[in-house]
């Protein structure tokens, strides 16, 4: 038996159609180890709470650009604990004001990435949760 | 399928119990070179086998990265017509060391999908090249989806994939020099099957949405037709002694190279104190040492 990479779900809800940060996240989160599923463009809330729970997934990390953040991510977050996905981490990165994120922060939802993040230091947060998560048997 | 993917040893429990529901879904592997479109062709076949009712499973594999581990999974981002389906269950999985175009674990997520009430459950390989045919071992049927611009025909007459196949889709119809392709493996096929039927050619275009209501009659006839010969069941018991073989074999490599036989120090030790050792002389001996150890255990 052995240890299962980490798997995440790189998605993009909503209407904003600039996926270059989503794939280059996808990319960088391969490259330290994770198995990526991507699930592309123009996501609704339901549809990414389906493939989360069809791929069994530890981390969901949407990208949202569109301004519309309080409302995805809340939805998603409302959404994965109603299909009994409590302890997947839902992450993300887009524009988001820093009280929006420590709102957001406050429901659910997990740390949230801006312009400047490096790609070493998103990795790390992944793997540190996952790893918390894996340690407190909420996760296997 | 989390468990079947971690080699859990709950997996082989539980398979136990899906034993009794299995062998009810047909199987259909769908493979061929990278960006022929078999994402895309999955996505209208599953669309059209959902207009006729059936319930539906996929297992879409890529590759794990040989050098990080990780793997980019991008099969299902083809298919978000079906994201909301309740009839179609789409599970995405990494390779994690196979080089056949399946990962260890396919089989049995399949099999958790026959189980599950599936009726049609399609297998997706990475894109390969050609000689990776482990998916025709594990289904009743094997689809190789080709594009033009891959090559001539000798290309097509190579062993391996080309040989693999139960249907043939020459993919991206809506371009130059498809209908070139279909016609050179055509003729191809006609030579080495001297009058015996042979796998059928069809031109498809995933984006224009050509020639696939006749791709999903022709997979349905394939299938009906290789039951009443009796073909499925012969396929499926060789495909059986092969799958229990391989994981015999996982059993016996995992066993003989773990701590307790001491196989792994002695191939240390020994090339260690002789570099120049044969190969060949140092294999014998190993395997006697596992032999005698197995003795002294029993």
């Amino acid at each position: 038996m052995t240890t299962a990479p980490i798997k995440v779900l790189v998605a993009k809800p909503g209407l904003d159609g600039h996926d270059r940060g989503a794939k280059v996240v996808a990319a960088a989160l391969r490259d330290a180890g994770m198995e990526v599923v991507y699930g592309g463009l123009h996501q609704t809330p339901e549809a990414v709470v389906e493939m989360a729970l069809q791929e069994d997934v530890d981390v969901v990390g949407l990208s949202i650009l569109s301004g519309a953040h309080m409302t995805l991510f809340l939805e998603v977050r409302r959404l994965l604990d109603g299909a009994g996905l409590a302890s997947v981490l839902l992450t993300g990165g887009g524009i988001i004001p820093a009280a929006d994120a420590e709102q957001l922060g406050g429901s659910g939802v997990g740390k949230l990435f801006g312009p400047g993040t490096t790609l070493g230091e998103l990795a790390a947060y992944i793997e540190a949760e996952v790893g918390r998560r894996r340690a407190a048997g909420e996760r296997t | 399928m989390s468990l079947a993917e971690r080699s859990d040893p709950r997996f082989a429990e539980a398979h136990r119990e899906l034993a009794p529901r299995l062998g009810v879904a047909r199987r259909i592997g769908v493979t061929g070179p990278p960006g022929a479109g078999k994402s895309s062709l999955v996505e209208e076949l599953l669309l059209r086998w959902r207009a006729a009712g059936k319930r539906l499973g996929v297992v879409a594999v890529d590759p794990s990265s040989p050098f990080s581990g990780g793997a980019l999974l991008a099969d299902r981002v083809r298919m978000s017509r079906l994201a909301l389906d309740s009839g179609v269950f789409i599970r995405s999985m990494a390779t994690r060391g196979m080089f056949g175009g399946l990962a260890r674990a396919t089989d049995d997520l399949a099999d958790v999908l026959d189980a599950y009430g599936c009726d049609l459950v399609l297998l997706e390989t990475v894109g390969v090249g050609q000689s990776e045919i482990d998916v025709a071992r594990s289904t009743d049927l094997t689809v190789v989806v080709l594009h033009p611009g891959g090559g001539d025909t000798l290309q097509a007459m190579k062993a391996g994939l080309m040989e693999a196949a139960d249907l043939y889709l020459v993919n991206k119809a809506d371009l130059p020099g498809a209908e070139r392709v279909a016609a050179e493996l055509a003729d191809m096929l006609d030579m080495r099957a001297e009058g015996a039927t042979r796998p059928p050619v069809l031109l498809a275009s995933a984006t224009r949405g050509d020639g696939l209501d006749q791709a999903v009659a022709t997979l349905d006839r394939l299938l009906a037709e290789s039951e009443a010969s009796g073909r499925l069941l012969a396929r499926r018991s060789a495909n059986a002694e092969r799958r229990v073989r391989r994981l015999v074999d996982a059993h016996l490599t995992r066993e003989a190279w773990g701590t307790a036989a001491g196989l792994d120090d002695a191939l240390k030790r020994s090339l260690a104190s002789d570099p120049a050792i044969s190969p060949h002389a140092l294999a014998e001996q190993l395997v006697r040492l596992y032999g005698a150890g197995r003795k002294e255990s029993s």
